[in-house]
């Protein structure tokens, strides 16, 4: 953090406007960043700090105002004019070509060749290999980007900016997907970079990451800018209170209930994915009554393949499932829903759990329709549906009330609690939330937060898988620590402490 | 023995002349289908590039200016077919469909115009030349109807499928273009920040689908028939699109997958001229069957390009 | 029930409506264009083609024959379209129908309504059956329906030629069979009119003797029935809702209890019974025998337009395949009147599917004209 070169500015944004269409997403935001710098970009999910960026990326054109690069007015019309320009980014999503290798993949766009337009791919991956190298990024130029793992995929887009000569580099959620130590690795890397004289733009919403790495941070809420400050003068609390615009209370609020019976064994479980590989590896697992168990882990290790095992939509290689003492391993989705009472809130609600063109009523009824009230002898019957529904959007508060509306219309939290309202109306013994907050702002957090913990007063048993080590830790009673496939240690709530959960999520021992 | 070796022979010489043209239609089909949009409108491009290369053809009375307005005419339609599904965001199959009907009313719509109200071309003056006997002087290479002669002295379309082939192959994997082709159609939004024009390659792409499927329908109209008539095109173009999945989005494998049309197609001929005793009619269903047979005990879920069909929209910059 | 009101404006409003008729207004414009720079007088033409269409009873009865099949094809495609099933196939299902049924007319001996009935069901079952084929290859095998559906046209167009050259079956030398039994037409008033007394009478009647003097039939009624069945089970039915939810999203149908590869197979059963109909309609009513084809007739191709155009509803379906009718009956007439390609109707209906697939143009167009009111 002694690298900054205060003379020296590398970026201004002044006055930024973005609207698209109607909606404002960046209202006159303004940013500067020194040679050398780290600076965060701190905000809620839609506050418009991606859009921001994208905007310096040259992926969108803003309405209105200045971005200035190294002093000069510059228009920044598509990201090669970006790339000219020294910038780089790093997407929150990986932009990277699954089917390609490494090299392939940074290369892409400025490749090398040859007479007649060939490739030279050996001199590819010997550039590959030389800024590799120089910045401490290791990677294997000719690994496929689909064999190798999430923080080496981090490390190919850092290195596709740095062969494009990046001085200045966005890095949009880059912690979101790592373990604890590959998150120290890249706090290694950052400090490598900035001391080459490099910027680094963080955009985040972790408040601890901050205060790490960053030497400025500039706060934005709803599209506007809410102040800039320097990092080491504020607490992680004044930072939460400016990003949200209100003061916020880290820890949720839940009653001590005592555990019930056991409601489903998983035993010796394996679950292949879809490239074959046993993804689920050996897992055991006990889920009780009253109580939320936790699954903590980095995600890619084999969370989703549990979750589908678990509702069926995934063939089980061997072990078994059991609901109480009863073999569910291979019943279908439906029998596993309607005859053992297990419920899911998808990890990915719009591919999973949604159906987006359908209106709000028609998705509360995705796996009741076939039941009276709402058809008999294979009619629906509309009244009782949109009755239903209304009085579903009454209690779980989907704005707007309005249930004829198609799903995709909704807002990303009001389409989970079109999902929560169907699960939880459907009564489920058991309830599987994967991600249940991912991409939710701060205000819908707390709801699904409060909607599992009401279950788990009620004496369902809830299983809780999140790649948010937070989450877990506030809302779980006992937390279980996936690696590879298998559970590594089970820790109870109140012993948990960041660092020996972070160990086990890298396979360490607690 | 003699008859036997020459009996294959003529299999072998059906079946270049009968996949030639679905190897041009296909091969745009991986080009297109790479870059991530889907083209069920061969169709009508092979159609309307059949009509209007047999119709050059007749008036200029040089088959290879005929060969080549057939690409454009085919590459027309491909633009329309660019037009909407890269700029406007359009259902592609919807899109195809609209080039089929386009095609074909295009083409006879002319047809009646310029040929006196028939839905036919006269016979062309002109056909693709047999290069070898252009090279060589007719049966002096091999002698007339041997083996040789049967298999390889064949229209110039033929060969130049076969070097189609390779060149499609060689600009695929080898060049940086066909990399950024690939890379584009697997992922388009990170080939667009890398500053790729996701909209260049897939015009680019989808008009050469156009020229080539063009060009199929040349390769049947003024090669391996002499004329173009409203039944000379009749599922071709679905049937190269068949091939290019079966062909896995390769154009060695749609090579492979057209060559097995054209052999199912050659062994009918041949099995109906020798008088194989199953009804000739139901013989004709052979190369259908046999590519849903392909298809099922074969193929099965091949692994398209991961973004062929969705939209790309970049939104409003 | 207010929240479906409201959906049911914003459909009409920004919806599909507003850009089918966008649509066929541009059709319209661009096939006028078009038969301009040929050298003829577009209003013309379609003065031509609007008097071929209602000028006399006859034409209009002819349009409503020319539609029968394509309105059913066009159900058939819309059906499976739903369940996000692409049906190119329509054309053999269809050809498959009219064997069955042509069949089942010519070799069974039974009373006039049940014969009517056993041939039309028979060629259902048939037709189903080469749909529901298509449907088990993708859900069992993931073979592309599209890919298989092409092949099984071909296949179906063989076996229908094929078929024809059984000597009991087909007229030796003609191309043709048999024509079916009278028991199994669906004419109306089909042998009355041939009777002394029914021409003595329609000598009375010329209104209704040019109605007769084209092979009026059932048909069209069936075809009323049938999109009102198709937008019934979609609609109404929780089939209908299953096929829907897989068709717009398979996995969180899958997700939800639904078996995204049974309502494959049930969509395609479905979809080949309809296209089956309409061709088993085709021969009872209108062609009473099948021919030896050297190409596809086109039923099945249509059917997608007609789909298309008619937003895969039911009864877009009806509206669509009229409009398809219409043109194509009276779109033929231009060419002995004014000498003008007919095939300028293939170009409008292309035109119009090509508008119909870029919602995003029309929009634009929309909004471009409304900002331009408003200053």
């Amino acid at each position: 953090m002694t690298s900054v070169d205060f003379s020296h500015k590398t970026v201004e944004m002044i006055d930024v406007v973005k609207k698209f269409g109607d909606f404002t997403a960046n209202d006159r935001i303004s940013l500067t960043v020194h040679r050398g710098e780290v600076h965060a970009l701190l905000g809620e999910n839609g506050a418009g700090k991606t859009t921001l960026m994208n905007c310096l990326y040259g992926l969108y054109r803003p309405t209105e105002g200045v971005i200035r690069v190294n002093g000069e007015d510059v228009v920044i019309s598509d990201p090669n004019v970006a790339i000219g320009h020294g910038i780089g980014m790093v997407h929150q999503h990986f932009k990277l070509v699954e089917p390609f290798t490494v090299a392939e993949n940074i290369v892409l766009g400025r490749e090398p060749t040859k007479t007649l337009g060939r490739l030279d791919m050996a001199e590819a991956e010997r550039q590959v290999a030389e800024i590799s190298e120089r910045y401490g990024l290791s990677v294997d130029p000719q690994a496929l980007i689909q064999d190798i793992s999430v923080g080496s995929q981090q490390r190919v887009e850092i290195l596709k900016a740095l062969y494009r000569g990046a001085e200045i580099l966005i890095l949009d959620e880059p912690t979101a997907v790592l373990t604890p130590s590959e998150i120290k690795e890249l706090i290694t890397i950052i400090d490598n970079l900035t001391s080459e004289g490099k910027s680094i733009i963080i955009i985040t919403h972790k408040l601890h990451e901050i205060k790490l790495v960053a030497d400025y941070c500039t706060i934005i809420r709803r599209g506007t800018f809410i102040d800039r400050v320097e990092v080491a003068k504020v607490s992680e609390q004044e930072l939460a209170a400016k990003m949200v615009g209100r003061d916020v209370s880290f820890s949720v609020s839940k009653s001590e209930v005592v555990q019930g019976d056991r409601a489903l064994t998983v035993d010796n479980l394996v679950v292949r994915d879809n490239r074959g590989i046993a993804a689920v590896n050996g897992l055991d697992l006990q889920l009780y009554h009253s109580e939320i168990l936790g699954i903590a882990g980095v995600d890619g290790n084999g969370q989703s393949q549990l979750v589908e095992a678990l509702m069926g939509l995934r063939q089980v290689e061997s072990g078994r499932i059991l609901l109480k003492d009863h073999d569910i391993t291979h019943a279908t989705p439906r029998q596993i829903i309607g005859d053992h009472h297990i419920c899911s809130i998808p990890e990915d609600r719009q591919k999973r759990g949604l159906v987006l063109e359908f209106d709000v009523a028609e998705n509360l009824i995705l796996e009741t329709y076939m039941r009276p009230p709402f058809s008999r002898r294979g009619v629906l019957d509309n009244g009782e549906i949109y009755r239903f529904a209304d009085h579903c959007a009454e209690t779980f508060d989907i704005r707007p009330r309005n249930t004829g509306l198609q799903a995709k219309s909704l807002s990303g939290g009001n389409q989970q609690k079109v999902i929560i309202a169907r699960e939880v109306s459907n009564n489920p013994d058991i309830l599987v939330a994967s991600q249940p907050t991912r991409g939710l702002d701060v205000g819908a957090i707390e709801y699904v937060h409060k909607a599992l913990i009401e279950q788990r007063d009620n004496g369902k048993a809830v299983l809780l898988i999140s790649f948010e080590l937070d989450e877990i830790i506030n809302v779980a009673d006992r937390i279980a620590v996936i690696f590879e496939g298998r559970i590594i240690g089970i820790l109870d709530g109140d012993e948990a402490d960041e660092n020996r959960i972070g160990l086990l999520m890298a396979g360490g021992s607690a | 023995m003699e008859t036997f070796v020459n009996d294959i022979a003529f299999i072998i010489g059906t079946t270049l002349m009968y996949s030639t043209p679905l190897i041009f239609a296909a091969v745009g089909g991986v080009i297109t289908e790479r870059s991530g949009i889907i083209n069920i409108g061969l169709e009508g491009m092979m159609y309307f590039g059949a009509f209007v290369g047999a119709a050059v053809a007749y008036f200029s009375g040089d088959p290879w200016l005929g060969f080549f307005c057939a690409g454009l005419a085919g590459a027309s339609l491909g633009l329309l077919h660019a037009i909407a599904t890269v700029s406007f965001s359009a259902e592609q199959i919807v899109s195809g469909i609209a080039m089929n009907f386009l095609g074909v009313g295009f083409a006879l719509f002319i047809s009646r115009l310029v040929f006196d109200g028939a839905t036919q071309t006269l016979t062309v003056p002109k056909k693709i030349p047999l290069p070898l006997d252009f090279l060589f002087g007719e049966g002096k290479l091999f002698a007339s109807s041997g083996f040789m002669d049967l298999v390889f002295n064949r229209f110039a379309t033929v060969y130049l499928a076969f070097i189609l082939v390779f060149v499609a192959w060689f600009v695929l994997y080898k060049t940086s273009l066909g990399m950024r082709l690939r890379a584009v159609g697997e992922h388009p939004e990170a080939a667009d920040s890398l500053g790729i024009s996701v909209f260049k390659i897939r015009y680019g792409a989808v008009i050469t689908s156009g020229f080539l499927a063009g060009l199929g329908g040349a390769a049947m109209s003024i090669a391996v028939v002499s004329r173009f008539s409203n039944t000379l095109i009749s599922g071709h173009g679905f049937i190269a699109l068949a091939a290019m999945i079966f062909g896995k989005w390769k154009p060695q494998g749609a090579l492979l997958a057209c060559l097995i049309f054209g052999g199912a197609k050659g062994l009918e001929i041949y099995m109906g001229a020798k008088g194989v005793p199953i009804p000739s009619g139901l013989l004709a269903t052979l190369p259908y069957v046999l590519t849903i047979v392909i298809l099922v005990g074969w193929v099965g879920r091949s692994q398209p390009p991961a973004s062929i069909g969705k939209i790309f929209d970049k939104g409003e910059n | 029930m207010s929240s479906i009101g409201a959906s049911l404006k914003d459909k009409f409003l920004n919806g599909a409506l507003s850009i089918t008729l966008m649509s066929v207004l541009f059709g319209f414009l661009r096939g006028g264009i078009i038969l301009l720079l040929a050298g003829f007088n577009p209003l013309e033409a379609y003065g031509v083609i609007l008097k071929g269409i209602f000028s006399r009873p006859k034409y209009v009865s002819y349009v409503i024959i020319y539609s029968t099949p394509l309105i059913i094809t066009g159900l058939s495609v819309a059906f499976a379209l739903r369940t996000g099933l692409f049906n190119i196939g329509a054309e053999g299902q269809y050809i498959m129908g009219a064997l069955a049924a042509a069949a089942a007319g010519y070799y069974l001996k039974l009373p006039m309504v049940l014969h009517v009935f056993t041939a039309v069901g028979l060629a259902v079952i048939v037709a189903a059956f080469w749909g529901g084929l298509a449907g088990w290859f993708k859900a069992r095998f993931g073979v592309n329906e599209v890919i298989s559906t092409i092949m099984l046209n071909w296949t179906a167009l063989y076996i229908s030629n094929w078929a024809i050259t059984i000597p009991s079956f087909g007229r030796q030398g003609t191309g043709k069979t048999y024509a079916i039994q009278p028991t199994a037409q669906i004419d109306i008033l089909g042998q009355w009119k041939r009777t002394p007394e029914g021409i003595a009478f329609l000598r009375e009647h010329p209104m209704l003797w040019d109605v007769l003097k084209s092979p009026v039939n059932l048909g069209f009624v069936f075809a009323i029935l049938l999109a009102g069945l198709v937008w019934y089970v979609l609609n109404r039915t929780t089939l209908g809702y299953e096929l829907r939810a897989v068709g717009h999203n398979p996995q969180a149908a899958e997700a939800g209890g639904i078996s995204v590869k049974r309502s494959m197979v049930i969509s395609m059963l479905f979809a080949g019974g309809l296209a089956g109909a309409a061709g088993a309609f085709q021969v009872l009513g209108v062609s009473h025998r099948i021919a030896t084809l050297a190409i596809m007739e086109g039923y099945g191709f249509d059917g997608i337009a007609v789909s298309l155009i008619g937003n895969n509803s039911g009864p877009g379906c009806v509206f669509a395949g009229l409009l398809f009718g219409s043109l194509k009956y009276g779109g033929s007439k231009i060419q002995d009147v004014m000498g003008a390609p007919t095939e300028v109707i293939n170009i409008m209906i292309g035109i119009i599917i090509f508008f119909v697939a870029m919602p995003k143009l029309i929009r634009m167009i929309l909004a471009y004209r409304k900002r331009r009111e408003r200053n």
